[in-house]
């Protein structure tokens, strides 16, 4: 017999997804479960169905619960050997490439943008490169174009860069003001920031190179598959797919559609098949 | 309809509670959770190599480590241990005789379908991975069928997940504090939760055993 609790769980994502089209449903339930239970406990309801009936009657609640759905940790030039992987392997192969796009799936508040903005402007790419900054959460994007950061997080930044061997100083990108570093307009010239749910939404564009990390842990295994055959549409030949540290495609049903490029830092290569 | 229709309130049913203490006897575990931190190499290796490779059981460990390197924790043990010993892989399905560490930095979180996942929400009592967050998620997920195990650490992590551990009907072991080489946090897990059992690596490591023989 199933939990009380699950089965209100399962109630509250189909009533958001038909409500408000956020798609959680293929989401990883155990993690769901804790924050949503977090969630209940904050907005002082007694079951997770009260949590149900505050947020089907009073949409501004939608937006209050998805910082509890969406997870928004991350840092710039967070795992340094990821970018430094990106920038000794990967860019010498977009150095080919007259021109370059570049998907950043689940960007949530821009970390992961900036860091490659950044590198791609020290590896003098940047200005041949179009970026896709995409997410679920509206809230985030509008955090993530303005690209201001709370300068207590500055020092980790800096040493992530340092780390990722990064060219010049990160000071270089963005001024310090009342407590916020503020990063350089410049850096967000060539992006377009929108809302894009892997969980329903379709292929938009052809891209040399997805990085979207962290986000795929949050999926079941059907939803991963479903963000991978994304990504694989969107992938050019030989395209490169960049995971979290700890994610892998060995589980995945396109496995086969691409090869370990740097095994450990986890990117991938879209195979050459015609 | 072929279902019985609960029209009335099913609070009264004494079927919705199946941890009840008379029932305990008939329980077989289904899996271990170890929660440890300060002093946790050398009280796993008194209590991990000590299991057969045919041992029936997978075990979930979090273990405090500094989160900014590699971890060599699971090699590490899976030369010593008939166990084969890995760090877990999100999505990845749990196996019988498997010990798997949560990796450095990220949440082990065990799914309604059994399998592993991995997550990187924000450290929980300063701890990622941390023991409450994989106690509670396995607790909910194994009920009764699980054994959860604190063991040296000088934080309260791992209390409130055993507690929900032994809530939901399961079986908690406690390293003695008087032997441990942090105290905080088997105390703190005592202390939240008198039922569970107090005892030495030692004795720990048998009644693991034990709990799968008889």
């Amino acid at each position: 017999m199933p939990k009380t609790e699950d089965i209100e769980i399962r109630l509250l994502l189909e009533a958001i997804f038909r409500k408000y089209h956020y798609d959680f449903r293929g989401y990883a339930m155990a993690s769901v479960k804790r924050r949503l239970l977090q969630a209940r406990d904050h907005f002082q309801c007694q079951t997770v169905s009260g949590l149900q009936d505050l947020v089907l009657h009073d949409p501004t609640m939608m937006a209050a619960i998805l910082p509890y759905l969406t997870v928004q940790v991350s840092e710039l030039f967070r795992d340094p050997l990821y970018f430094k992987a990106v920038r000794e392997k990967v860019v010498p192969h977009l150095r080919t490439y007259p021109s370059l796009k570049v998907w950043i799936a689940g960007c949530s508040t821009g970390e992961e943008l900036y860091s490659f903005a950044i590198l791609f402007r020290e590896e003098g790419l940047f200005d041949r490169t179009m970026f896709y900054a995409t997410d679920i959460n509206h809230e985030a994007l509008k955090k993530a174009e303005a690209g201001v950061y709370s300068l207590d997080r500055i020092k980790l930044f800096t040493e992530n860069h340092r780390l990722s061997g990064g060219k010049g100083s990160l000071s270089d990108y963005y001024t310090a003001a009342y407590g916020a570093a503020s990063f350089d307009k410049g850096l967000r010239k060539n992006v377009v920031f929108s809302d894009h749910s892997l969980a329903t939404d379709a292929v938009f564009a052809e891209t040399h190179m997805v990085s979207c990390r962290n986000v795929l842990i949050y999926f079941d295994r059907e939803l991963q598959d479903r963000a991978i055959t994304l990504f694989q549409g969107s992938l050019a030949r030989k395209g490169f797919l960049g995971l979290g540290s700890k994610e892998t495609l060995r589980f995945s049903a396109s496995a086969d559609a691409f090869s370990d490029f740097a095994h450990d830092e986890r990117i991938y290569q879209k195979r050459d098949v015609t | 309809m072929s279902m019985a229709a609960p029209t009335k309130s099913m609070k009264d049913n004494p079927i919705v509670h199946p941890g009840g203490a008379q029932k305990k006897a008939v329980v077989t575990p289904e899996a271990v959770a170890i929660g440890v931190s300060a002093g946790g190499l050398k009280a796993l290796s008194a209590i991990l190599p000590a299991l057969p490779a045919n041992y029936p059981l997978p075990i979930m460990i979090v273990i405090h480590l500094p989160p900014d390197r590699d971890s060599v924790v699971a090699e590490l043990f899976d030369a010593k241990c008939a166990l084969t010993v890995r760090e877990a892989e999100d999505k990845e399905d749990i196996l019988p005789g498997h010990a798997y560490f949560a990796p450095p930095d990220y949440h082990l979180l065990i799914e309604p379908d059994r399998r592993l996942s991995l997550s990187s929400e924000e450290p929980v009592l300063f701890s990622r991975p941390s023991v409450d967050v994989l106690f509670e998620s396995a607790a909910d997920v194994y009920g009764e069928g699980l054994i959860g195990v604190v063991l040296t650490g000088a934080n309260p992590d791992g209390a409130l997940g055993l507690k929900a551990i032994l809530e939901a009907g399961g079986r908690g072991l406690v390293q003695r504090p008087d032997e441990a080489y942090a105290s905080a946090m088997p105390e703190a897990a005592l202390a939240l939760s008198p039922s569970a059992e107090a005892m030495t690596l030692e004795q720990i490591a048998d009644t693991l055993q034990k709990a799968v023989t008889t």
